[in-house]
């Protein structure tokens, strides 16, 4: 570090993960948002992992502006999502936060940790040795429009919506078949899997990907099984007609890592 | 523990055999499946002890800043 610290006379702390306490060194070289040291902050065996974050980019009222600013959420979230890779394999499991948990100090984190011993604790057994794998099927745009051989000039109008009757029947079918083969994949991966959790599809404009997303599915798997289950959706993925399937992963357990406690604690909002 | 995953269409934050601490550069996830995750996943943290961000607010900012980013208008 500089003399010329670049945080201001109050950094806070931005907490990216809980793991276990002696869950073993922090990765050398490993670093946080803008740069910042990782630190481990310890309390009745468990462990969070912090680095101090100016409070001109993340006490509240900023912060909500930085958020509106898409290349700072790319690098803050790259950031986030860095660290807790690289804290993966740590013995005990890595319990991953929301991004942007930033706490008012040290102090602060302490406290989180004894409030939320409990379900932090409960949360690591459960996820501890597990992977996320995230499965995604798009319906592939040149199989979107059934292969319409130009029908025949309508001699007239009931001709004209016979065509149309016709036409919006195989669309209807092809939907269904669509359907049919997303709900068998995701049946399928969810008996290898030990948790499914379903987002949202992705826009299209916001994803860039060709075609509409039909499933957008976290899967939580065992480590040791992660090789199978990978095999199994490479299997299925050659199995689909007019559907693209894509794997990401392993990624941190983040879709599962809502706790029973959460809820409460939400509900007082 | 050494052999590849299954390998591309597939996109990997890390492979399965990085060591702990690995930096996975070179395998550039999208950031709209990082966002799922990281504005739709991991302990929330609402109270006293943190600077509470709702996350009702987080995912709205988000498409906002994404879509006017697609668009072109970002500033």
């Amino acid at each position: 570090m500089s003399a010329t610290d670049p945080m201001t006379t109050a950094p806070l702390r931005y907490v990216y993960a809980i793991t276990r306490d002696g869950a073993g060194p922090l990765p050398g070289g490993l670093r946080g948002v803008d740069d910042g040291p990782l630190t481990a902050v310890a309390r009745d065996g468990l462990a969070a992992v912090v680095s101090p974050v100016a409070d001109r980019d993340f006490a509240e009222e900023p912060l909500r502006a930085r958020l509106e600013d898409l290349a700072w959420l790319e690098r803050t979230a790259r950031a986030h999502q860095r660290v807790v890779d690289g804290l993966t394999g740590a013995d005990g499991g890595v319990l991953p936060l929301r991004l942007a948990t930033v706490c008012r100090d040290e102090a602060g984190v302490l406290r989180l940790l004894a409030v939320n011993h409990d379900r932090f604790a409960a949360a690591l057994d459960r996820l501890d040795g597990r992977a996320e794998w995230g499965v995604k099927v798009y319906a592939d745009p040149a199989d979107a429009a059934p292969a319409a051989v130009p029908a025949a000039r309508p001699a007239s109008g009931r001709d004209y919506l016979r065509q149309r009757g016709r036409q919006r029947q195989a669309e209807g079918a092809a939907r269904q078949a669509a359907e049919e083969a997303v709900r068998s994949v995701h049946d399928t991966l969810a008996r290898a899997a030990e948790g499914t959790r379903l987002h949202p599809p992705q826009a299209a404009r916001l994803s860039g990907e060709p075609g509409q997303n039909l499933l957008n599915g976290a899967y939580l798997v065992r480590r040791e099984d992660s090789r199978a289950f990978c095999a199994l959706a490479g299997e299925l993925a050659g199995r689909l007609t007019g559907l693209r399937l894509s794997l990401t992963g392993p990624w941190a357990p983040y879709s599962f890592a809502a706790t029973a406690g959460a809820a409460e604690e939400a509900g007082s909002r | 523990m050494n052999e590849p995953i299954p390998a591309a269409p597939y996109t990997s934050g890390y492979a399965p055999g990085d060591a702990p601490g690995a930096v996975p550069a070179a395998r550039r996830i999208a950031l709209v499946d990082l966002l799922d995750r990281l504005l739709a996943g991991g302990v929330v943290l609402v109270g006293n002890l943190t600077l509470s961000i709702a996350d009702v607010d987080l995912v709205r900012v988000d498409l906002r800043a994404l879509i006017s980013s697609v668009s072109g208008d970002i500033g």
